[in-house]
């Protein structure tokens, strides 16, 4: 008897074993995700995990959230540590810094997959994909048809923008008019990845840039050039008429500075048009930037998806990978949060970005206009030096000296990093 | 071990005594040490040896000793005289509209010029008129060297006022009063509270628009004051931070005074009224000679805290506006993290560190006890 019941024991055993082993088979994937705190974000993304988890056997994909503001040092730390994650969640144009610094791997998706991918959403470097995003973002100027209707203004089109005169005297309008407190709102407030993303298109709508894209060795002549200290001295004149509230603006402000009406005109992205939207109803509308001589441009690249180059699970980051770039997912994050979806055919299962849709212009402007930021690992540096530039220029410093010294600094970083591979 | 066999073996009960109660001291004394060594020794000496290579955040590249290039880097600063542009035929000065003499740009000469390789990379850190020239004084890392006047300026203001108003305080809630605990509390409150939290509230006090600072000053002018952006401008910014880094740690050195007012026996003060002694000669006969150690630590310890000012920094100004705020450890973050420049940021602490340990050693020196 009590032998029989010891050899159940060890039958149950035994089977316990093997199916727990079974289990074990199944093989973990992590996954890094730049958005803690956005309960509608999360939402979707747990949505697509679960759904990948319970198409197939053999990956487990487990996610682990940091806030934004952390996410990038997170990464550093843990590519320092030897901890990185299967799946990296990057921010378009820093990829090329961390895949020139070995923390990512190139990109095994099927042939074919993402070819209808709007090219803001495509992270190549070195001629390989290595990471892929499921949106793209786009910035555009808001304004209020009633407005422009009241200063006689005419709507500019994606053929046919504001040219600099143009638009130099529409704000004087707005500002002469009175009505505001400030004419145009550029968000100067957010001292962060905005400043080279939203204003470095500008620069080069002037015919500059932040790194001379011929060698991406030097920045002198594109950052220090005729162009760019035109365009300094344009971006000065904004905050020394009056015209755009300065660095020391209020986060608050900015939020309902324009809905409130007190900024005339508003450089903002499309991942707030929803709120304008709901607020103004048909008084907001969303027009392509200035032409300052050189073209209409935007900036292009938004968070995307990598592989980590250590992940022990190639293969199951990458079909996870694969699998959330369906479009289905991409309209779901679309209609979630306002995010442009990265193909025409989830554009057009989306609410916002169909035919007809209220932010259908934002998916132009992105197909139509989107400028990368400068594929180098050297984009890092060079973005906090831009950054610095424009804000020490927004509050008086000497326009060619400014640049000079950016252009100094950012040489300087290219130097000591051999060229970053260039 | 070697000499310790060579010598006789004594056997003596109170050396064994003194020699096991060694151990057991540095027995305890070893987690301790091992954490100092692991959090602050360590990390020194690695920063040191950082400070003279190109070891970067992060990069596929090997560092390599460089030497000091680093520290040429932050440090370098040479005078320059700018002549005034002449006209070429008759060799005068030439005026610009205002009637002030027009220079050369110095970019001419600091840029790419072949005839003054000495000047390549240098911008303008200040100058001065001398004659019909300007002479300009040139640092390769101006922001560097802005950084040091500002923590100067910053530590020069702070550890007068901070010390005084602590000794203040700490005299206002040394009296036997009741409720006079609830003052201490009030007064100590914002050093318990974090320094981030402390800093926003303060963000918003400072708002240039509708702050609360702005506010009262409107309210009590009659609506005859003009809002000022605080922390929007270069003149007020530093200012304002100071104000605001006074008001937070006050309360903390209070505390510190406060315990070296209640080590002065109470007799002294009997006797000095007995002798008729008014307030302040109680004060200046009793009260201070007392407090003095207490004095030299607290000025030390401002010191120290003021140089590495750094949180208020990071989340109120970020350094700006024009460099106004910026502080050598807020800059050596900045470079080590930011920019992914580790050996940049490690050069600056090390300057840093011999900067405050001079200062430190003179303010010991001019704070020893006299024996004359």
């Amino acid at each position: 008897m009590s032998i029989k019941r010891l050899l159940v024991f060890a039958i149950a055993g035994a089977v316990l074993a093997l199916t727990s082993g079974l289990v074990a088979a199944q093989e973990t994937v992590d996954l890094w995700y730049h958005g803690a705190g956005n309960e509608v974000e999360r939402g979707i993304l747990l949505q697509i995990i679960e759904d990948f988890n319970a198409s197939q056997d053999d990956y487990e994909v487990v996610l682990e959230e940091f806030p934004q503001g952390a996410y990038n040092e997170s990464i550093v730390a843990a590519a320092l540590s030897g901890e990185l994650p299967d799946i990296i969640d990057v921010d378009g144009p820093v990829m090329p810094n961390w895949a020139w610094a070995g923390y990512l791997q190139p990109l095994n998706l099927s042939e074919g997959v993402v070819d209808d991918f709007l090219p803001g959403a495509l992270g190549y470097w070195d001629g390989e994909l290595y990471s892929v995003g499921l949106w793209d973002a786009a910035v555009a100027m808001y304004a209020r048809p009633s407005d422009l209707e009241e200063f006689g203004i005419r709507t500019p089109t994606l053929e046919d923008p504001w040219t600099l005169e143009e638009f130099n005297n529409i704000l004087e309008t707005y500002d002469e008019s009175g009505q505001f407190e400030y004419a145009l709102d550029l968000g100067m407030n957010d001292a962060g990845e905005w400043y080279p993303y939203a204003f470095s298109p500008f620069l080069q709508s002037f015919g500059g840039d932040i790194i001379d894209r011929d060698t991406y060795l030097t920045a002198e002549g594109v950052l220090n050039g005729e162009e760019a200290i035109a365009f300094g001295e344009w971006w000065q004149g904004l905050f020394e008429n009056g015209y755009a509230p300065g660095t020391s603006q209020d986060g608050a402000d900015r939020e309902t500075g324009f809905i409130d009406g007190r900024y005339g005109l508003q450089w903002n992205g499309n991942w707030v048009a929803i709120n304008a939207i709901e607020a103004l109803g048909d008084d907001v509308v969303f027009l392509p930037a200035p032409d300052f001589g050189n073209g209409s441009t935007i900036g292009g690249a938004s968070w995307q998806f990598a592989v980590s180059a250590d992940s022990e699970n190639p293969d199951g980051a990458n079909a996870f990978i694969e699998f959330a770039i369906q479009d289905e997912y991409l309209a779901a994050f679309s209609d979630g949060i306002g995010l442009i979806p990265a193909t025409a055919s989830a554009a057009g299962m989306s609410e916002s970005y169909s035919e007809g849709g209220p932010l259908e212009v934002f998916f132009e402007l992105s197909q139509e206009q989107a400028v990368l930021r400068p594929v180098t690992p050297a984009y890092l540096n060079a973005a906090l030096v831009f950054r610095r530039a424009l804000a020490d220029i927004a509050n008086g410093a000497d326009v060619i000296d400014t640049l000079d010294a950016a252009v100094d600094d950012i040489e300087q970083d290219i130097g000591d990093n051999d060229g970053y591979g260039f | 071990m070697t000499t310790q066999t060579a010598k006789p073996k004594r056997s003596n009960g109170a050396s064994d005594y003194k020699r096991n109660e060694a151990i057991v001291g540095w027995l305890m004394v070893a987690p301790a040490f091992l954490l100092l060594c692991l959090f602050l020794i360590y990390p020194f000496f690695t920063a040191f040896t950082y400070s003279f290579t190109n070891q970067r955040l992060i990069s596929p590249n090997p560092p390599e000793f460089v030497g000091m290039r680093n520290f040429n880097r932050l440090l370098t600063l040479r005078f320059f005289t700018l002549e005034p542009e002449r006209d070429v035929d008759t060799g005068e000065v030439l005026l610009d509209e205002d009637g002030n003499i027009e220079y050369p740009r110095l970019r001419n000469f600091t840029r790419n010029n072949e005839e003054y390789p000495q000047l390549d990379g240098l911008r303008e850190f200040n100058s001065w008129q001398w004659g019909e020239n300007r002479i300009v004084l040139l640092a390769s890392d101006i922001v560097f060297w802005k950084s040091i006047f500002n923590i100067f300026y910053f530590v020069i203001i702070v550890a007068p006022i901070q010390g005084g108003l602590a000794l203040l305080l700490a005299l206002m809630v040394n009296q036997k009063l009741t409720g006079v605990n609830i003052f201490r509390v009030i007064y100590f409150m914002p050093v318990v509270i974090s320094i981030v939290v402390v800093s926003i509230l303060w963000q918003f006090i400072y708002d240039g628009q509708n702050g609360i600072l702005n506010s009262i000053l409107n309210a009590i002018t009659f609506g005859n004051f003009e809002p000022v952006d605080w922390l929007g401008q270069p003149e007020t910014a530093m200012n304002s931070i100071i104000a605001m880094s006074i008001w937070q740690a006050v309360g903390f050195h209070m505390v510190i005074w406060l315990s070296g007012l209640q080590t002065i026996p109470f007799v002294l003060y009997e006797a000095a009224e007995v002798s008729g002694a008014n307030w302040w000669q109680k004060f200046r006969h009793v009260t201070w000679p007392g407090l003095r150690s207490t004095a030299v630590l607290v000025t030390i310890l401002i010191t120290i805290q003021a140089f590495g000012l750094f949180a208020q920094i990071d989340v109120m100004t970020r350094g700006g506006p024009l460099d106004s705020t910026q502080t050598p450890v807020f800059q050596a973050v900045q470079r080590g993290f930011e920019q992914q420049d580790i050996s940049g940021g490690s050069a600056i602490s090390v300057v840093l560190f011999v900067m405050v340990l001079t200062i430190s050693l003179v303010q010991r020196y001019l704070t020893r006890e006299r024996t004359a």
